[in-house]
């Protein structure tokens, strides 16, 4: 239905994000904790824009997890928020609370990134649930992601259970119209700790006692899902049959707009006794769900027969055209999709990357270590560099692309150092260098740091600090000085830690000074001993610092292309003549291009001009 | 109760260009005009220069927040590529807008790579519908005094396709932008629109 004109709306436009934030502190939130990730970081940044709560950036997502089962225990709601792979280094404290349970309500975002389009993995946390045991809760828009919240914290608190609030990328990051209907309330009959051991010290003796809870927990929930009034079956055409969920369901109501549905908002556990009713109500019954068959497996075990993943792909994001197309080839349209005009864009158009920005902090020392280290060798695979690097994940794991060819490995947040020392200890016979961002330093570089200085090792490690957590979108970190909130904060010292670790070369160094750079990593690399490089400069897209643009003096320049190897967005090649697109370059703040040019034909534009 | 013919709109553009902007003032005009609507941007990380794209779902009840490739009604591209790369999500006669700009990407200046000539995006284009428009914006924004509101002059030129009155775009450009450069912009509004006065579809 329309809704009404101008004036007489109150429905918002809410991302999914927002709607989960705004949900959340109806619901009387007053601890929000979390670790920026991609695509849920803006549901802490929501959160902090309120004075009535404690919104703050954990170190990790395991902190932040512990301080939200903290939290939970003294009888405060509380929202955790994490993106997928968060929730991997958060699983020992969430395995915990969900034997303990809380006290308050616990509601645990987790925000999964089907079609990776900001991660390193593609994985279905929706396993989490059964694995520990606790209910999941998925919206289909930002309207039920606003709705459920509420009863994620009352589900939370009836049953003594964390919840899996699970989100997607294009749940969390869609808008959709949303009808605000409640308003805060904060709920303060559960405030203050109860000492229990028996329910919060998980010694074996306990946890062994809690362990049948966590069973009668799970048949109750079964029960109660029965009744949940976000589990709908919708009587349409009764030959075919969709149980869906999530976003699916909008892709599934567009290709099959007079089936039946089974759209569940509560996945785990599922309702048996629905699923069977609907089962046994239609002549066919499919299942429509994104990446793994969860549901399809869970109602197979049933003995139930259904289909699903034998026509719906399970990797990548699912969209319309996608689950026409399946429907089609699988017989449950008879139409067949109409054709479009062109089927694939022209071969052969250049890609566009992500690219460090202009006036980046991160490209002078790749820039720097390409040449130390060899590594344009990579560009004609003739021979492999002389230096290893093991990266990590941060703006700077777009270091390796040309022409920076910056980077060996990526894998996890902090894997850099470990990844290092496990090169060193096969033995591998090249110098390795370790890169990690400051704010991942943080996260969990440090205790691979720590293995470094107590096993002897000898690898070089370079701390990228811009004093931001760049990548997800310049959120503060313990390290910058503000808090989540944008007040002034106490700041941790990365030269301090790792002086304290026992690091005994630690030099710190400035972004821009290309002759420093060289020169210390030059020696730094040399060092037959552990050593770390901490380098800083700030990320000018942060700090939108701008200062008098570069200019290529087109006289002096001879089209070396030796500026081109820095793999900045504002040197651009335009037929033949190397030139410095001036809305984009930040100017003299940076000045990398002009330390390199070996005919000295960069120049702030001021002065070209004047010269 | 106001009905209208759906209305799915791709916009594409590279990252800085303003698009998440446009499509947030398109989404708030349409939700003013009182019609359903979704959308979704695909942007990931923070840094500049990657290619962005919006989808904007406009109806009577939208469901999925992404728009089905072949179904697009109007592709609006703030610069040419990220118009061509795009082009198999435009429906058969359905409506492209393209800002007359090309940004190669660092592969064309180091060479391993070409940038598409304007006949070659023409005829890809050709072959899907007659209605390509294209615009001068970023010259144009230029000529105002201020480039970056090369976002409002594109808003100006889809307002001339949809449904939508032009006292609630303004309203909802006045929501997005800062009072500051708010006059600047509406003038970069009506630009837009002048720029495709003479295009009429029937
Ligand atoms: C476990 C985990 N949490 C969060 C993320 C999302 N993420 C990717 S990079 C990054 C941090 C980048 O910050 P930093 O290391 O300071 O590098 P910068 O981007 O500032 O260069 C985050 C939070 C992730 N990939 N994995
Ligand atoms: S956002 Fe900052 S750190 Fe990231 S690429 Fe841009 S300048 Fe570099």
């Amino acid at each position: 239905m329309p809704i009404t004109m101008t004036g007489a709306t109150t429905k918002k436009l809410l991302s999914g994000n927002e709607a989960v934030a705004l949900g959340a502190y109806h619901a009387g939130i007053m601890v929000a904790t979390a670790y920026p990730g991609t695509p849920s970081t803006e549901i802490l940044e929501n959160l902090a824009k309120y004075d009535d709560l404690n919104a703050e950036w954990a170190t990790n997502e395991k902190v932040a997890m512990e301080i939200g089962i903290g939290a939970a225990y003294a009888g405060r709601r509380t929202l955790v928020s994490m993106k997928h792979v968060g929730l991997n280094v958060a699983a020992d404290p969430f395995m915990a609370v969900a034997i303990t349970g809380t006290n308050a309500g616990l509601v645990i975002v987790s925000a999964d990134d089907p079609g990776i389009h900001s991660s390193q993995d593609e994985q279905d946390n929706r396993h989490y649930a059964p694995f520990a045991k606790v209910p999941m809760i998925e919206p289909s828009d930002s309207q039920e992601a606003y709705d459920l919240m509420a009863y994620a914290f009352t589900i939370s608190e009836e049953f003594d259970t964390p919840v899996i609030f699970r989100l997607t990328t294009r749940i969390a990051h869609s808008n959709s119209l949303t009808e605000v209907t409640g308003k805060r309330i904060v709920p303060t009959d559960r405030v203050g700790f109860k000492h229990n051991t028996q329910k919060y010290v998980m010694l074996p003796v306990n946890a062994r006692y809690r362990r049948p809870f966590v069973e009668d927990r799970l048949v109750k929930l079964a029960a109660y899902t029965e009744t949940f009034p976000f589990n709908k079956i919708t009587w349409g055409d009764k030959k075919l049959g969709i149980i869906t969920s999530g976003v699916s369901y909008q892709y599934a109501r567009e290709v099959f707009p007079t089936a039946s549905f089974l759209k569940l908002g509560m996945t785990h556990p599922l309702p048996r006794k629905m699923i069977r009713e609907f089962c046994k109500g239609v002549d066919r019954a499919i299942v429509i769900e994104e990446l793994d068959p969860f549901l399809q497996e869970n109602i197979l075990a049933m003995g139930i027969k259904v289909t699903g993943k034998e026509f719906i792909p399970g990797i990548g994001e699912l969209n319309t055209k996608i689950v026409r197309d399946a429907a089609y080839k699988a017989g449950l349209v008879a139409d067949k999709p109409r054709a479009n005009a062109i089927s694939e864009t022209p071969p052969s158009l250049p890609a566009r990357p992500p690219l460090l920005c202009p006036g980046c902090p991160h490209s002078g020392v790749f820039y720097t270590l390409n040449i130390l280290g060899k590594r344009s060798r990579l560009s004609d695979k003739s021979k492999e560099p002389d230096v290893i690097v093991t990266g990590d994940i941060g703006c700077y794991t777009l270091a390796a692309y040309p022409p920076l060819l910056g980077m060996d490995t990526t894998d996890c947040m902090g894997a850099s150092i470990g990844t290092a020392l496990g090169m060193e200890k096969a033995g591998v016979g090249r110098k390795i260098v370790a890169f990690i961002g400051d704010s991942t330093f943080l996260h969990s570089g440090i205790t691979g740091l720590v293995d470094a200085v107590y096993n002897n090792s000898h690898i070089t490690v370079i701390i990228l600090d811009n004093s931001t957590t760049a990548m997800t979108g310049h959120q503060e970190h313990p390290g910058t000085g503000m808090s989540a909130r944008n007040k002034e904060a106490p700041s941790v010292d990365n030269k301090q830690i790792v002086r304290g670790i026992g690091v005994k070369d630690v030099k710190v160094i400035d972004a821009f000074d290309l002759k420093a750079l060289r020169s210390t990593l030059k020696s730094a690399i040399d060092n037959e001993e552990l050593s770390v490089v901490i380098v800083r400069g700030d990320c000018p897209t942060k700090t939108r610092a701008r200062s008098i643009p570069m200019a290529i003096d087109s006289e002096a320049c001879t089209s070396c292309g030796t500026c081109l190897k820095i793999g900045c967005p504002a040197i651009q090649k335009v037929n033949d003549q190397i030139v410095i697109e001036s809305t984009l370059c930040i100017g003299d703040v940076c000045a990398v291009c002009q330390q390199i040019c070996p005919q000295h034909a960069i120049e702030p534009v001021k002065s070209a001009a004047k010269g | 109760m106001k009905t209208v013919k759906k209305q799915d709109i791709l916009m594409t553009g590279v990252g800085g260009q303003g698009t998440i902007l446009a499509s947030d003032i398109l989404g708030e005009a349409a939700l003013l005009a009182g019609y359903d609507i979704k959308k979704t941007d695909t942007l990931g990380m923070a840094q500049r220069g990657g290619s962005v794209i919006s989808h904007i779902r406009i109806g009577d009840h939208v469901y999925a927040p992404l728009i089905a490739e072949g179904d697009v009604d109007i592709l609006i591209a703030f610069e040419k590529l990220e118009a061509i790369r795009w082009c198999t999500y435009l429906r058969t006669g359905g409506i492209a807008i393209i800002n007359n700009l090309a940004m190669p990407p660092l592969s064309v200046g180091l060479g391993t790579s070409k940038y598409p000539d304007d006949k070659e995006i023409l005829a890809v284009f050709k072959k899907i519908t007659n209605h390509v428009y294209f615009v001068d914006g970023t010259s144009r924004a230029q000529q105002l005094g201020d480039a970056r509101t090369l976002n409002t002059l594109m808003m100006g030129c889809i307002s001339t396709f949809l449904p939508i009155d032009i006292p609630i775009w303004k309203e909802a450009i006045a929501h997005r932008i800062p009072a500051k450069i708010r006059e600047i912009n509406f003038r970069a509004f009506d630009e837009g629109r002048e720029a495709l006065a003479h295009v009429n579809i029937g």
